[in-house]
């Protein structure tokens, strides 16, 4: 399997990259990881007339608090977010994404970036985004521009919002207040799979108990990556008792659009988002109320 | 055969001693296929048919030859024109080697692009424009048979008119009707329909080959990715025309077989008309790909299987329908003169005193093979078949599986022993190695803990497979490769010096015979392994052999070794009487060195004789001390062994944890345990894979589904449990050092042990039976039937 | 179609040439530099039987193009061994019996090595996780499991182990 011909161009700054992606156009694409571009390249499934290559832009690979929300730069590699302290600490859904993701020589090529801009439904960080209610920043000639995750994908598989001279530079995610938590849980037919189906959870408690945020995203059960908002209103509001848990499960599932694939039987999938929805509900609600 | 104390350590049989062959594989310094660069080499690239069924109605080559660096594109015409475009297959088939005027799989091979690098060739085979008419798909077998299925190999309608390729039965039919008949009256009948899907070997390295025609000598040097280097060269001979011995096959260090590589396939033979063409060699390797949709695949067998049995549970008869799948062109790799392999030993490890076997082979819109993976032609849907009947047959009469096997086994004062269908099995006891891994694995107390489990709602589940392995092809009488009887061989020269040059006629994908072979030689001349290097895959030098699958290289090549070494102690004590002026039988051996009976000192090693046999031969001898061996085995031999395996089930997901898994094999006389062990956890690890992971599967348009690693599902280091093992000891009777392979068993006993074991888990609601691969969704399908499913 | 030239050090080596922008690492460093030990297994970068380290980070090269790695440093099983002593890796693969054709064990050891770097003493699981990414068909892992462990100790406490005994090559 061998790529057919493409040029390369190195961006040595985001200015310069997005330079490259204005001249190019469409024509061009952006070379962060590679794991899924060169892959689709290899299939002669992707034929972009050239491509920009940011792996040099080192101040784009961080991970920093500040001002009451995390900054992830989009080239940060899976294996950083996997192994900051940082993230294990005060965002285990994120730790719990990364590390589900892939293989760990994947990992330590793949960017947090790359893994939202590919806007594969299978991919895992989207639908944690979506739970956490990430914003995403944009960098184009006229500046930068912040897109609500939810506004970042859109009907079809594998697009997203982006301008084709735009540059996601930055991911942020709202700090955790003290009563939140959160939990991605992935089923896979092997390790290094992508999701049979996957289901992140997250949801911030008031002083009294009742869920003041609630956010459910879902993975490969449908075109696009899923945010289950009628199962996250069913939360609001709620102690996050078992019972409620298990209806919003039941809401999850109804919410996913699964199909019959080698991962399975859409019926199957859909069953397990709601298994996977309670698990995670569960595993946030202990994680929001001081447990791990 | 063990050391003595005295005299220098010997690394002997049942020693560990490390891989002589690691020293260049660790350093990355192998030599496989893909490694080999030449001068002037060109690179080719296949273009494959998109449809599974089709007419060709033309093929333009126009834009691919002006791709730079494009040299040629060879088609099924060009082929037709030189008589190449159709090679037979091991199975009396003939198979397109590039199609010419339609395709019956997807992925065949339509044309054949060669160019100045992988790079140019790709884009050739790109810009090559094939336009089809596609034709209506068959692709279950069981629509192959009906009247109004489309003729998918009208090339041979004269000899086959219409899709089934053997009807074959084999067995008592009247005397297992009547066993039947009588245990619908007075005992118990179970019947299961299974399914044991098409898998693939997939080595981690793919097919591929150079190919170098000399012109000026007119010799072809084939370096390939062969199981079989010798009776590939006799195939290329007899297909190209050329003179065999202006052919050399060379495998090369080859990264895994598992019976992928038996077979001859079609880039072989285009890679070599390429260099015939352009006068260069010629270099083609498979992609991962290419390798999953269109190289030897396994299994695909549909099995009806029924079990006469008494109240008690006791067999009286065995009978089984299958129908096998054998895709577009019959290609399975199977040297027995028995169409279905050794199917027939399913009578497994118990005594049937009737049994019958029908198979119906036919063909449908996909790829050909048939192979062996990693077993002896149909021994593992064989050994499926009888221990998941052993189990439905336990949970029928209310016994426990391991209860019905111990009732039913072949007692140890039977053997040899002859089977209802006919073998000989030459040596076992069964209920010794069952009682020894229900002890090791601690049986009785996994049962009360399976029951308190089920008391709470947990789902837990022990599965046994006592099976019954069949390897060692020949003898000769049974076997052979296009008339060539499956004997193998062993050449040792001994080096004035002492040391030793043994070359094979078997050869390594990884099963170290570097070591184990030098090991053998070593016990018998009682020298050091280091002393002895082990050649084989050069058909130049090596004598004749019939290659290595089926677990034959021990039984078979292991025992022309022996032998051949045994000649060479035969001569060595002649020197030493000689030497010592004494009569022969006034000889002790010891290790190493003959000493005179009576006096110890009073001796000659092995070095001396070696070296007396070039310098100071007795004049009544040939000088030199070098045998070569040809070794028929009188007869196959049985391994067997006993794997319980224990699993966990999530009743939210469905899914199977395998928590423990214990293999007790016995493989007779053990060469090196350390070597012996790895096989057998790499045997287990493939026989897992189709358990509950792999799969090639088809749409019903004939698209491959499970193509590429992505889908295929080769398990990793965390879906494989900790193997557990351990073993018994029943020598080969037959075999000279008693020895009887061991590389298969695991493949072939371990699915039946895990899904027994899922169902185990599941009996008690009444299930008798999972088809593999046994995925989550099939599970979770169960427990929501039988209302276990939770969140 | 862009031709690019490159300078790599590759095992402590300066390598330089000009390679097509589409032409994957892997081949780069097999075909031009014949450093063969690096092995190709699938299309999907599933196998990892390319695996080498780059910048001390282990990749899959067949997954990434061989003009980035232009000024970069790599490490291939090549240059495991260091002046004729192997690479306690190395040596564990040889006496735990991790390998049996040989094909996926370049690729496992450099993942192993990154492994270690990132985790001088995994456990049992830790080490499967770190392999998870390579596949081997011969093995089985458990032994491939016991060759990090060997290896683990080795460069935790170099002389502790004792050398593998039972000679055979080595
Ligand atoms: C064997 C294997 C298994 C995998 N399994 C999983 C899995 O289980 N779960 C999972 O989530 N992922 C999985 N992946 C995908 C992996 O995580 C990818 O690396 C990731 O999806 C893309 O990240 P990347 O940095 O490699 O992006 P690239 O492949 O470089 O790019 C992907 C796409 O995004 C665009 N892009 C990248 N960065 C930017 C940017 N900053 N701005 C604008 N556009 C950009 C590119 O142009 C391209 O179209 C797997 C990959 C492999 C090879
Ligand atoms: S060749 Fe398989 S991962 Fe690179
Ligand atoms: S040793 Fe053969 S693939 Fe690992």
């Amino acid at each position: 399997m061998i790529p057919g011909p493409f040029d390369y161009q190195v961006a040595g700054s985001v200015a310069e990259a997005i330079a490259l992606l204005d001249q190019h156009g469409a024509d061009a694409k952006v070379l962060a990881g590679g794991h899924s571009l060169i892959p689709l390249l290899r299939f002669r499934l992707a034929s972009p007339a050239v491509l920009v290559d940011i792996n040099r832009l080192r101040d784009l690979e961080y991970i920093q608090e500040a001002d009451g929300t995390l900054h992830i730069g989009a080239l940060t590699r899976e294996v950083d977010l996997e192994a900051s302290d940082l993230i294990r600490r005060r965002y285990p859904i994120l730790a719990d994404t990364a590390r589900v993701i892939a293989d760990p020589v994947v990992r330590n090529w793949a960017t947090v970036g790359g893994n939202l801009a590919h806007a594969d439904p299978a991919n895992d960080h989207p639908a944690t985004m979506l739970a956490l209610g990430a914003q995403l920043v944009a960098t184009g000639p006229a500046g930068q521009r912040l897109i609500p995750i939810e506004h970042f994908f859109t009907d079809s598989s594998f697009e997203t919002t982006l301008q084709p001279n735009e540059l996601l530079t930055e991911i942020r995610v709202p700090a955790p207040s003290e009563r939140s938590g959160g939990a991605y849980l992935k089923l896979e037919r092997k390790v290094g799979d992508y999701a049979i189906a996957g289901v992140a959870a997250y949801v911030v408690l008031d002083g009294a108990g009742h869920v003041t945020y609630a956010g459910i995203g879902l993975t490969n059960v449908g075109p696009t990556p899923i945010k289950a908002r009628a199962a996250e209103q069913l939360l609001l509001g709620s102690t996050l008792d078992d019972a409620v848990i298990a209806q919003a499960a039941r809401q999850a599932a109804a919410e996913a659009q699964p199909v019959s694939d080698l991962r399975g039987p859409a019926d199957y999938k859909r069953a397990m988002v709601e298994t996977l929805t309670m698990r995670a509900l569960r595993q946030a609600r202990s994680r929001a109320t001081g447990g791990a | 055969m063990t050391t003595t104390s005295a005299g220098p350590h010997v690394h002997g049989l049942g020693e560990p001693y490390k891989r002589k062959e690691d020293a260049r594989f660790i350093r990355g310094k192998g030599n496989y296929v893909d490694d080999i660069q030449l001068p002037g080499m060109l690179y080719a690239d296949i273009v494959r048919s998109p449809y599974a069924h089709a007419l060709i109605k033309s093929i333009d080559i126009s834009k691919a030859l002006q791709v730079p660096g494009v040299v040629a594109v060879i088609t099924g015409k060009d082929l037709e024109a030189a008589g190449l475009a159709w090679m037979p297959t091991l199975s009396g088939d003939s198979e397109a080697v590039l199609a010419v005027d339609r395709v019956l799989y997807q992925m065949q091979e339509v044309a054949f692009v060669v160019a100045e690098s992988r790079y140019a060739a790709a884009d050739g085979a790109a810009a090559v424009e094939v336009d089809y008419e596609p034709l209506p798909v068959v692709v279950d077998p069981h629509k192959a048979l009906a009247p109004d299925a489309p003729l998918l190999r009208p090339d041979k309608k004269d000899r086959q008119p219409t899709n089934q390729i053997y009807h074959w039965e084999t067995g008592d039919r009247a005397a297992t009707d009547a066993a039947f008949a009588e245990a619908e009256q007075n005992g118990v009948v179970v019947r299961q329909d299974m399914y044991v899907p098409r898998i693939h070997p997939a080595p981690i390295e793919t097919c591929g080959c150079v190919a170098d025609y000399n012109a000026a000598t007119g010799k072809l040097t084939v370096w390939m990715t062969s199981q079989a280097p010798h009776a590939h060269r006799t195939l290329f001979a007899i297909v190209s025309g050329l003179p065999e011995h202006r052919i050399r096959v060379i495998s090369p260090d080859v990264g895994g077989g598992f019976g992928n590589k038996v077979p001859i396939y079609p880039g072989y033979v285009c890679a070599v008309v390429a260099a015939l063409k352009t006068g260069r060699p010629v270099k083609w390797i498979e992609d991962r790909t290419e390798n999953l949709t269109s190289t030897g695949f396994a299994r695909d067998y549909h099995i009806h299987a029924e079990i006469a049995a008494d109240k008690e549970g006791t067999v009286k008869a065995l009978r089984v329908y299958t129908l096998a799948d054998h895709g577009a062109f019959d290609a399975a790799a199977q040297p027995t003169k028995f169409p279905a392999g050794l199917f027939h030993i399913c009578t497994g490890s118990y005594d049937f005193k009737h049994a019958h076997v029908a198979v119906d082979a036919v063909h449908t819109n996909k790829a050909p093979g048939g192979i062996a993976y990693r077993c002896s032609f149909r021994v593992t849907e064989a050994s499926y078949l009888i221990e998941r009947m052993m189990d439905t047959l336990a949970r029928e009469v209310g016994k426990d599986p391991a209860e019905i096997r111990l009732q039913n086994f072949i007692k140890p004062e039977a053997f040899p022993y002859r089977s209802a269908l006919g073998w000989t099995y030459d040596s076992g006891n069964y209920e010794r190695a069952l009682r020894l891994a229900m002890e090791k694995i601690g049986y009785e107390e996994l049962r009360r803990e399976q029951a308190e489990k089920r008391a709470r709602g947990e789902l837990m589940g022990i599965g046994i497979s006592s099976f019954t392995e069949i390897v060692g092809a020949g003898p000769g009488k049974h076997f052979d490769i296009a008339g060539i009887q499956m004997f193998d061989s062993c050449e040792i020269r001994v080096h004035p010096t002492g040391k030793v040059l043994a070359r094979i006629g078997v050869q390594t994908q990884g099963q170290g015979h570097e070591t184990t072979f030098a090991q053998i030689i070593a016990a018998e001349l009682g020298i050091s392994p280091d002393d002895v290097d082990v050649e084989h895959g050069d058909t130049d030098t090596a004598p004749y052999g019939l290659g290595t699958y089926a677990s034959r290289s021990t039984p078979v090549g292991g025992a022309a070794t022996a032998v051949a070494a045994r000649k060479i102690r035969d001569k060595a004590r002649k020197i030493a009487a000689y030497l010592l002026e004494v009569g022969e039988e006034d000889l002790e051996w010891e290790p190493g060195r003959f000493y005179v009976r009576g006096s110890p000192s009073k001796g000659k090693t092995i070095q001396e004789i070696a070296f007396a046999a070039y310098t100071n031969c007795p004049p009544y001898l040939e000088p030199g001390l070098e045998a070569v061996n040809y070794y028929d085995p009188p007869n196959l031999t049985y391994p067997f062994g006993s794997y319980i395996c224990v699993v966990d089930i999530d009743r939210g997901t469905g899914e199977v944890h395998i928590r423990r898994f214990l293999a007790v094999d016995d493989c007779g006389t053990v060469i090196n345990p350390m070597i012996v062990e790895g096989q057998i956890h790499g045997g287990l690890t493939q026989g897992l894979a189709p358990a509950l992971y792999e799969q090639l599967a088809y749409d019903e348009n004939g698209n491959v589904l499970g193509s590429n690693f992505q889908d295929y599902l080769i398990p990793t280091a965390m879906e494989t449990p900790r193997w557990e093992t351990a073993r018994t000891v029943t020598p080969s009777p037959h075999h000279p050092i008693g020895a009887k392979g061991v590389g298969e068993s695991p493949t072939v006993g371990a699915p039946q042990a895990i899904a027994n074991a899922v169902v185990d888990a599941l009996a008690h609601v009444g299930v008798r039976h999972i088809d593999i691969p046994i995925t989550p969704w099939k599970v979770w399908a169960i427990l929501k039937e039988k209302g276990l499913a939770t969140a | 179609m862009s031709i690019h030239h490159i300078r790599v050090t590759i095992n402590g080596k300066l390598y330089e040439g000009d390679v097509e922008a589409r032409t994957l690492l892997v081949h780069w460093l097999r075909d031009s530099l014949r450093l063969t030990g690096t092995h190709i297994g699938c299309d999907t970068s599933s196998c990892g039987a390319c695996t080498i380290l780059v910048d001390g980070k282990a990749v899959k090269s067949c997954t990434m193009l061989a003009v980035q790695a232009d000024g970069r440093e790599l490490l291939t099983v090549e240059g495991l061994e260091q002046n004729g002593k192997l690479h306690p890796l190395q040596e564990g693969f040889h006496v735990e019996h991790a390998l049996q054709c040989g094909y996926c064990t370049p690729g496992m050891m450099m993942a192993a090595l990154a492994l270690l770097k990132r985790n001088p003493d995994p456990s049992e699981q830790e080490i499967r996780e770190g392999i998870s990414g390579n596949l081997c068909r011969c093995t089985g892992y458990v032994n491939i499991v016991k060759a990090i462990q060997y290896a683990a100790q080795k460069l935790r406490e170099p002389e502790q182990v004792p050398a593998g005994s039972g000679g055979g090559g080595e």
